[in-house]
């Protein structure tokens, strides 16, 4: 019994993490009409989570594509399938790489600053204080980020694919010579809006409400120490990388 | 030694059998207190022995074990998430660290309040705020951010903030931690103005005796879980019980153990048996 313990207790601790994440949703979701009311708060978390994320979603885009048209360039031709390019670009940003990799920087990005935030006003009072003014601060400090991330993922996921599609036109195109109309054409004739553009789109929202909730709720949850910051900022990422790839394994099986 | 026990009309604060259990440790065995109406009640004891968690259960940030604890006839262990959050929009808190909003101005943090219960127009929220500030010294502060404030003015900003809804009560925890004697002054002045012009019931949480006695009314001694003594200021600081002579002489032992409790001395260096 004693050497299953070290097995045991964090798989006992991991469960109770994500029980109380659920919870703290069901939380979320439930103060989410009263944060309504505190519009300009969302308008404003909009901002910083989505606008201020724009430069590292636009260049990593860009430079995803680059290295996607590249790769895909020589590989394409060895089998003289060249023309192709934009369409096997497209779809990889579109269903798979948009999305997620989005998810991924916008975790890194967004999500420790969210938490960071959040654990800070844990940590000076402040979330305390505004309980002691009769302010929900679930109402008024998290559910105006969530419904931000919610909101401003899937439209970095656009931003990004754009980008990205952009830089293979450069590599493919500009540089390695590929006809400009058969890239287009390729692309516009084999993507489809609903299975691919939507979908994908699905999916970051999907990651939009996951990794703000795990931001969120390591935030509001944290040790009030900076070590308790610290590793709550840390786990936002992980746990934000490794639920993203994880659900976006259920929802490419549920959507194919 | 102590004042004739207030009655049920004249306490604000009533609290019964409290009991309160945290981490295995019991915090509290049976409190009973009574804050009457009106007045400056001081709630003193050695470090660790539960002043601002009786303060949480007060204010309904922390549910007791067992005990009733009755705040302006209502007992906040039991009423919804609603009336507590009306009740709460009576009452001024003044943190031990202040907690001001750092992204907000001094005058947003002083407005925050209004703005988010109150629909006034701006012109009325202005000079509320102003008012409020210029009653604490900080009308030219208005708009510099918590960062640029010394800390006698962050706290000054905080009870501004405590008293901007005009509350029943004010909890100040800790209100002299870290004040030179200028700030220290200060917020003595303006707790006992603000007591005395608006009739607001105080509670202070304070270890400063020399500056609890200058305001305080009443002072409650807690100690080991329960309050030992309480009485006016002048009664207690006679130190006529072992709780009273140690607290307020200062002495190093006494009824509260100058070791924290801890396995025999002798065995845990390893010398055998025998008495620490």
């Amino acid at each position: 019994m004693s050497a299953m313990r070290p097995i045991w207790s964090p798989l006992r601790d991991g469960l109770a993490q994500i029980g109380a994440c659920g919870i703290f949703l069901f939380r979320i979701l439930r103060a989410i009409p009263l944060s309504l009311r505190y519009l300009r708060e969302t308008v404003r978390q909009i901002f910083f989570v989505g606008a201020m994320s724009l430069i590292i979603i636009m260049t990593c885009g860009l430079f995803v594509g680059m290295v996607l048209g590249l790769q895909l360039y020589h590989t394409l031709s060895i089998f003289g399938g060249t023309a192709a390019l934009g369409t096997v670009v497209a779809l990889s940003l579109y269903r798979e790489l948009g999305p997620v990799v989005t998810a991924l920087l916008f975790a890194g990005r967004a999500g420790t600053s969210i938490t960071a935030e959040i654990g800070l006003m844990r940590a000076t009072d402040q979330l305390d204080a505004m309980e002691m003014m009769a302010v929900d601060p679930l109402a008024f400090v998290v559910a105006p980020r969530f419904l931000a991330g919610v909101i401003a993922m899937p439209i970095l996921a656009c931003v990004f694919n754009g980008l990205g599609i952009l830089g293979a036109h450069l590599v493919g195109v500009s540089w390695l010579g590929l006809d400009n109309g058969t890239f287009w054409s390729n692309m516009t004739a084999n993507v489809d809006v609903w299975d691919d553009v939507i979908n994908g789109l699905w999916k970051s929202t999907a990651f939009g409400a996951v990794v703000t909730l795990i931001a969120t709720f390591q935030g509001y949850t944290t040790a009030p120490t900076s070590e308790g910051v610290a590793y709550a900022t840390t786990r936002t990422v992980v746990f934000s990388s490794i639920a993203t790839l994880m659900i976006d394994f259920v929802m490419t099986a549920f959507l194919m | 030694m102590s004042p004739a026990a207030p009655t049920d009309a004249d306490s604000l604060v009533r609290i019964r059998g409290l009991r309160t259990v945290l981490n295995g440790k019991t915090i509290f065995d049976g409190v009973d207190l009574d804050i009457p109406r009106g007045g400056i009640t001081a709630i003193m004891g050695p470090s660790g022995t539960g002043k601002t968690t009786l303060m949480r259960h007060i204010t309904g940030q922390l549910a007791p074990d067992a005990g009733a604890i009755v705040v302006d006839g209502l007992d906040v262990g039991r009423i919804d998430r609603d009336a507590l959050f009306a009740l709460r929009e009576k009452i001024g808190y003044l943190f031990q660290n202040s907690a001001l909003l750092t992204d907000y101005s001094v005058f947003e943090n002083v407005a925050f309040p209004l703005r988010q219960h109150l629909k006034l127009p701006e012109e009325l929220v202005r000079n509320i705020v102003l008012t409020k500030l210029q009653a604490v010294g900080l009308r030219g502060a208005a708009e510099l951010m918590p960062s640029e404030l010394s800390g006698g003015m962050v706290r000054r900003v905080a009870l501004a903030r405590a008293i901007v809804r005009d509350p029943m009560m004010i909890i100040y925890d800790e209100p002299f931690v870290g004040l030179d004697p200028i700030a220290l002054n200060q917020i003595l002045k303006l707790i006992r103005t603000l007591n005395q012009t608006l009739g607001i019931t105080s509670i202070l949480v304070a270890h400063e005796l020399a500056a609890v006695r200058r305001v305080a009314d009443h002072i409650h001694l807690l100690a080991g879980g329960k309050i030992v003594a309480h009485g006016l200021p002048e009664e207690l600081a006679r130190g006529e019980t072992p709780w009273t002579r140690q607290f307020f002489s200062g002495e190093a032992d006494g009824p509260v153990p100058f070791h924290y409790p801890a396995p025999d001395y002798a065995t845990q260096l390893g010398l055998g048996g025998g008495k620490s």
